[in-house]
């Protein structure tokens, strides 16, 4: 009886009763959704092109923040600082076509998996070489004060974020749709051999997106670096996108952004109301939980499509 | 010249099927087995048992559960750390609720826990495939180490939160707990793995074996000439996780004497499926070359700097390590994606000509 109540009316009553702490806790899931979101993004983006899953995406964050906190740290303004990253991030993207891809084509999606896997130490034992493994702060001058609306707390930071996310997910669905680079990419994902045939540079393409997950990651870096410092857990954050992923499917941008915000409120309303049922930090787990429970109805995920076989 | 199978006729289905075909090969492994029952022990000092040879033989017993699951019945898993957790946490209540039970026994039940265990978690398989399966896994791994951690009855309400090995014998000798030699603790690692490789042997060249590949390689096909998904999949789950759940218990009672659930994280999942990887999916053989590697290759690397007398910070000769790891890991990708298995037979094709290749 005590255990039922805990699990299904208390938390209940602890909503209804105060409303305006739920919006909060919504709001403020909603908030960490989002960095979820940019995260994952990065991920759809080289696995919707080249099938590959990337699993270095959290590596790419981490070396990413890291580069642009390490060129401020010498003085650069902001500015070049950001223009640098993006050539850095760039020219990582041909390395890694270079030295990797090119000679992987054609492999199962699990060796191209571990090759990541490989790529991952790599760039978290170099970008910690080159720029020092301590913690950085990452000031980029983003205003970061509490304001209230209906009684309701806001973080003008989170707002920004928010605002940074929407933006670059407006920007890729139209370079994806409608930009002649876009078309490729999306040719590229539907059929590696149609796309070649016709004409379609596949390296160059592998560039490109690479490229653009570098952007992304720079941008996911920036968001979480701004928010809890640049260090080593920013690449951990990579196994929190794999839930979103799951959940919003592997190959849908927009599933990556809904499937963030699903995750990251439903982690902090089962934290803050569920919690204590379970004696506490149960958000270490209770992403997946909910990914796999809903994979049980929708394997393919949310958006991801349809999984059709044939004999 | 000297490897070739010429003049070794069969005379009956039983030498036509047998494991190891090649007299050669017999040979080989015979002395293998009587290097490693015989020399090892009595050359390898303290350190060499402790740090590398038993962490090698028990990841070995892993990574072939592994591949079992992985490279055979071609289900992704990222859950190995939890299931070996499974049957260290399992040998540790079974064996202090039961001081009497026979310590072999004990750790043969906490395999069929983990087993139990496997199966719940790979019930998802019927219906998720790939890597949305890969990524199902990790809810396993995530939530059985928050379970170990936060329930008090696992770790019999222990105030460190840690489990430790407590004295036991086989045979009147001390095999567990602070007592017992490295050469004891070898001995009983090394006998499991050899035990347990075999009959995983057995079981992937057998009816079971196939029908796992059938899966592997399609699985709507294999449903079409009558094996059954859910028992194919669910005795998949079941023996690896069997395997992963003996590893995890060899870790705490043979390696490390005592453990808390980090010993367990993510990261020993990924190190085990690396081992099957680098080793050769689908692949008993390949799974031990693999475990071979991935635990010799950061101990090579850790004292490298040392041996060459190059003073070196540690933080930075471990982001080193990490470059290095990380590379060799592509390298060894592009060079060969299939692994140590294939290069061994490469080596072996080579071998049968040698010294005169045409």
């Amino acid at each position: 009886m005590e255990l039922l109540n805990i699990l299904f009316v208390a938390p209940f009553v602890d909503i209804t009763s105060s409303p305006v702490f739920f919006a909060e806790v919504v709001i403020g899931g909603l908030m960490t959704g989002v960095m979820y979101s940019l995260v994952a993004l990065g991920f759809v983006l080289i696995f919707k092109a080249s099938g590959v899953f990337n699993f270095a995406q959290g590596a790419m964050v981490l070396f990413a923040a890291l580069t642009l906190v390490g060129l401020m740290e010498r003085g650069v303004p902001i500015p070049l600082a950001l223009a640098g990253t993006v050539l850095v991030m760039i020219a990582l993207a041909m390395l890694i076509e270079r030295m990797m891809l090119r000679h992987l084509v054609n492999q199962e999606g699990i060796i191209l998996f571990m090759a990541t896997i490989g790529l991952n130490f790599l760039l978290e034992g170099a970008g910690q070489i080159a720029w020092g493994s301590n913690v950085k702060v990452l000031d980029l001058g983003i205003p970061n004060q509490s304001f209230e609306v209906a009684g309701i707390l806001l973080n003008q930071f989170d707002l920004f974020a928010a605002a940074i996310a929407a933006v670059m997910v407006t920007v890729l669905a139209v370079f994806f749709q409608k930009t002649t680079i876009g078309r490729a990419l999306r040719a590229v994902a539907d059929d590696h051999q149609a796309a070649l045939s016709v004409g379609i540079p596949l390296k160059t393409i592998w560039v490109i997106v690479w490229s653009v997950a570098g952007i992304v990651a720079l941008v996911a870096g920036i968001m979480w670096g701004a928010k809890s410092g640049v260090q080593f857990s920013l690449s951990l954050i990579a196994l929190k996108a794999l839930p979103v992923l799951i959940l919003g499917g592997f190959t849908s941008v927009p599933g990556a952004i809904i499937g963030g915000l699903i995750i990251g409120v439903g982690e902090k309303i089962a934290e803050i109301y569920w919690g204590p049922a379970f004696g506490g930090a149960i958000e270490g787990w209770f992403a997946y939980m909910l990914a796999l429970a809903f994979l049980m109805f929708r394997p393919q995920g949310l958006f991801g499509e349809k999984i059709i076989e044939r004999v | 010249m000297f490897y070739r199978e010429s003049g070794q006729f069969k005379t009956s289905y039983q030498k036509d099927q047998q494991v190891f075909p090649i007299a050669q090969d017999r040979i080989f492994i015979a002395l293998l087995l009587v290097v490693a029952f015989a020399v090892v022990p009595f050359v390898a000092d303290e350190y060499w048992l402790q740090a590398v040879i038993i962490p090698f033989l028990i990841f070995s017993l892993a990574a072939v559960g592994l591949n079992l699951l992985t490279g055979y019945a071609g289900q992704v898993s990222l859950g190995t750390g939890a299931f070996m957790a499974v049957g260290a946490y399992a040998t540790y209540k079974i064996t202090t609720a039961f001081p009497e039970i026979n310590i072999v026994i004990v750790f043969l039940m906490s395999g069929m826990v983990a087993a139990g265990v496997g199966i719940v978690f790979g019930l998802p398989s019927l219906r998720i495939k790939g890597f949305y399966l890969a990524v199902a896994t990790l809810a396993a791994q995530f939530f059985i180490l928050w379970l170990f951690n936060k329930v008090g009855w696992f770790f019999n309400d222990s105030p460190s939160g840690t489990i430790t090995a407590p004295p036991r014998t086989l045979f009147g000798i001390m095999i567990s707990g602070p007592e017992a030699t490295a050469e004891v603790r070898y001995f009983v690692s090394l006998t499991f793995l050899v035990v347990f490789t075999v009959i995983a042997k057995n079981i992937v060249r057998g009816r079971i074996g196939r029908s796992w590949m059938a899966i592997r390689d399609m699985d709507i096909a294999a449903e079409i000439i009558g094996i059954q998904p859910l028992k194919t999949k669910l005795m998949a789950f079941a023996i690896s996780s069997f395997y992963c759940g003996l590893a995890g218990a060899l870790s705490v009672f043979a390696w490390l004497g005592g453990a808390e659930t980090e010993a367990f994280s993510i990261a020993i999942s990924f190190q085990v499926l690396f081992m099957i990887i680098i080793g050769g999916l689908g692949s008993i053989m390949g799974s031990i070359m693999g475990a071979a590697f991935i635990t010799l290759v950061p101990i090579f690397l850790t004292n490298m700097p040392a041996m060459f007398g190059i003073p070196m910070a540690t933080d930075l000769s471990k982001h080193i390590e990490e470059i290095v790891f990380g590379g060799l890991i592509v390298f060894l990708l592009i060079v060969e994606p299939h692994g140590f298995a294939r290069l061994w037979q490469i080596g072996k094709e080579k071998l049968r000509q040698w010294p005169f290749p045409y």
